[in-house]
C-alpha cells in the first residue's frame, strides 16, 4: 500500500518490520526523529525491542556492540555530531564483525554549528569498516534499510552497514513510499543467526581480545576480505529484493541517460533527483548529457563506475563535503576507477551544498552545459558559492 | 610458541574460542611493584580476591593462599583494599616471593 512519509519515518517503518532485539539511541542535537518514532513503537507495544536510551552516541554504539556480541539483532540511527562521537566505536563494531545497521541522517559537522545537510559525517565514517549506501528518495531509504540488514547479516559479510539519507531533503520531506507488507518484509530479512553469542555460555569465547603486532595485521586483512564480499552479496540481495518488491534495483550504480552521453554528473544521495531534472532539460535541447548515481559508496564499485563512464568525455564529480587539503572523496574514488581502467575522460571536481546550501537543477544544468569548456586541472570548483 | 596462523585461518572478529584466554597470556613481567601477602596479618576477609582485576589472588578452600605472580600486574588494589594492611607493595627489584 502506498503511503506518504518522510525519510525518517521510512527508516522507522523498516525498523518496525525488522524488529531488532535491541535499539540503543541517544537523541543528540541535531535530533533524528527515527529514535522518536521507534520509541513510540516500543511504548505502544507494536515491537518487542529493548530500547536502550543511553547518555551519548558513543554509548549508543557501545551498547549496540555489547548487545550484538551477546547475540542480539541490533540497529541504531544517528546524524552529524552524533556520528562524530560514535565513530570510535563504529571501528570496533567493524573489527569485531558485528552486523549493526545504522541510518545516518547526513548533516554537516561543526564549526560553525549548522545542522543542515551535507556529507561530512558520512565521509568521516568512510574508513571505519562499515559498508555505506546512499539513497535518492524516501522509497530507496526504506528499501535499502531492509536490503542493508540482510547484507550486514550475511555469513560472508558480518559487518556494520550505514544507510545514508540526506538531512532535510530526505529526512524531513514527505514522499510517496510503498513499503512491503509486514510479513513479506520479515520474510525477506529472515531470522537472525548470531555468531559466537556471548549468551551461549555452553560454548564460551573471548570477544574483543588484544592483538599484538603478530596478529593485528592478519585480523585487519580478514576484515578487508569481508568487505570484499559485500559487492557480490549486495547484488544477490538486491535481486532477491527485486523479486519481493517488484522494484528493479540492479547494480552498484544507477545510470541515467548515460549510454550515449558525452558529459555526465556523478553524485551521491538526493541530489540525483535534482540532477535528473537538469539532465532531462538539456536532453530536451538535444545535448548528450547523463548522470551516474552511486548507491554503494563503501566498498566503492571501481569497476562499475569505470564501465559506466568509459565513453563519457567530460565528467563532473560532485562532492557534498570538503576533504580539506585534498580533492573530494567521491572524486578521488572516481579518478581511481578511471585510472585503473585506462579511460581518458576529463574529470572535474565540484564542491556543493555545504551546510544545507540549496542545489538547483539550473545550477547543475550550468555545470553540464559548460563542462566541455572547463580545463581539466586539479582545482576544486564550487557550485553556488559567493565570491 | 605455537605457529602463527595466516589471515584466512583466524576466527571471525578475532574471537578466541574457549574463552578464558587471558590465563594463557602471562603478564606478570609488566609489574613494577610486587604485592607481598603476609599470612599472619590476614583475616581471610577475601576483599583482595573480590577486587583483584586480574583474578591473581589465589584461593584454596575459600582461603587466600598467595598471589599468582604470572598474571599479577602489580596494580596495588589488593593492598589498598586490605583492612589489616596484610599486603605490602614492594618494588619489584627488591621483592621476594611469598612462600
Amino acid at each position: 500500500m502506498r503511503k506518504v512519509m518522510t525519510g525518517h519515518k521510512a527508516v522507522a517503518e523498516a525498523m518496525r518490520q525488522i524488529e531488532p532485539d535491541v535499539v540503543a539511541v541517544y537523541p543528540i542535537t541535531p535530533q533524528s526523529e527515527i529514535a522518536e518514532y521507534y520509541a513510540d513503537y516500543v511504548h505502544d507495544g507494536i515491537v518487542h525491542t529493548e530500547l536502550v536510551p543511553v547518555e551519548s552516541e558513543h554509548s549508543a554504539m557501545s551498547a549496540c556492540v555489547g548487545a550484538a556480541a551477546a547475540g542480539a539483532r541490533v540497529m541504531t540511527a544517528t546524524s552529524s555530531q552524533g556520528l562524530a562521537l560514535l565513530v570510535e566505536v563504529l571501528y570496533i563494531a567493524a573489527g569485531m564483525r558485528l552486523p549493526i545497521v545504522m541510518a545516518l541522517a547526513n548533516r554537516s559537522l561543526s564549526a560553525p554549528i549548522n545542522i543542515h545537510c551535507d556529507h561530512s559525517d558520512a565521509y568521516l565514517a568512510r574508513d571505519a569498516g562499515a559498508f555505506q549506501v546512499f539513497c535518492e528518495s524516501a522509497q530507496e531509504v526504506y528499501d535499502y534499510t531492509l536490503i542493508s540488514q540482510r547484507i550486514a547479516e550475511h555469513d560472508k559479510v558480518r559487518l556494520p552497514g550505514i544507510v545514508n539519507l540526506d538531512g532535510f531533503a530526505l529526512t524531513h520531506t514527505s514522499q510517496v513510499v510503498e513499503p512491503l507488507e509486514d510479513e513479506a518484509a520479515k520474510k525477506f530479512v529472515g531470522a537472525f543467526k548470531p555468531v559466537h553469542p556471548l549468551l551461549d555460555v555452553g560454548t564460551p569465547v573471548t570477544w574483543g581480545p588484544f592483538a599484538m603486532p603478530d596478529y593485528y595485521f592478519e585480523l585487519k586483512r580478514a576484515q578487508q576480505a569481508a568487505m570484499e564480499e559485500v559487492p557480490a552479496v549486495f547484488l544477490d540481495v538486491q535481486k532477491a529484493y527485486a523479486q519481493t518488491s517488484g522494484r528493479g534495483y540492479a547494480g552498484f550504480v544507477e545510470k541515467y541517460r548515460l549510454d550515449d552521453a558525452d558529459r555526465a554528473l556523478v553524485v551521491l544521495g538526493s541530489t540525483a533527483g535534482t540532477a535528473k531534472v537538469a539532465v532531462d532539460a538539456l536532453r530536451a535541447k538535444g545535448e548528450k548529457v547523463g548522470l551516474l548515481k552511486v548507491w554503494l559508496y563503501r566498498p566503492f564499485p571501481y569497476q562499475a563506475v569505470a564501465l559506466a563512464l568509459e565513453r563519457v568525455k567530460h565528467v563532473a564529480v560532485l562532492d557534498r563535503a570538503i576533504s580539506f587539503g585534498a580533492m573530494g572523496s567521491l572524486y578521488s574514488d572516481v579518478a581511481t576507477s578511471l585510472l585503473r581502467s585506462g579511460a581518458r575522460s576529463a574529470l572535474h571536481n565540484y564542491i556543493y551544498g555545504l551546510g544545507g546550501r540549496d542545489i538547483t537543477a539550473e545550477q547543475l544544468e550550468e555545470v553540464l552545459a559548460d563542462l566541455a569548456e572547463v580545463r581539466p586541472d586539479e582545482v576544486l570548483r564550487y557550485i553556488g558559492l559567493r565570491e | 610458541m605455537a605457529e602463527l596462523k595466516g589471515w584466512r585461518d583466524l576466527p571471525i572478529g578475532g574471537v578466541v574460542p574457549g574463552g578464558a584466554a587471558a590465563a594463557l597470556n602471562k603478564t606478570g613481567s609488566w609489574r613494577a611493584e610486587r604485592p607481598i601477602w603476609n599470612e599472619e596479618k590476614c583475616i581471610q576477609c577475601l576483599q583482595c580476591w573480590f577486587h583483584c582485576p586480574d583474578t591473581s589472588i589465589v584461593i584454596r578452600d575459600q582461603k587466600v593462599t598467595g598471589v599468582d605472580y604470572d598474571h599479577c600486574k602489580g596494580c596495588g588494589v589488593c593492598a589498598a583494599i586490605c583492612p589489616k594492611d596484610a599486603i605490602d607493595m614492594v618494588p619489584e627489584r627488591e621483592g621476594t616471593c611469598a612462600k
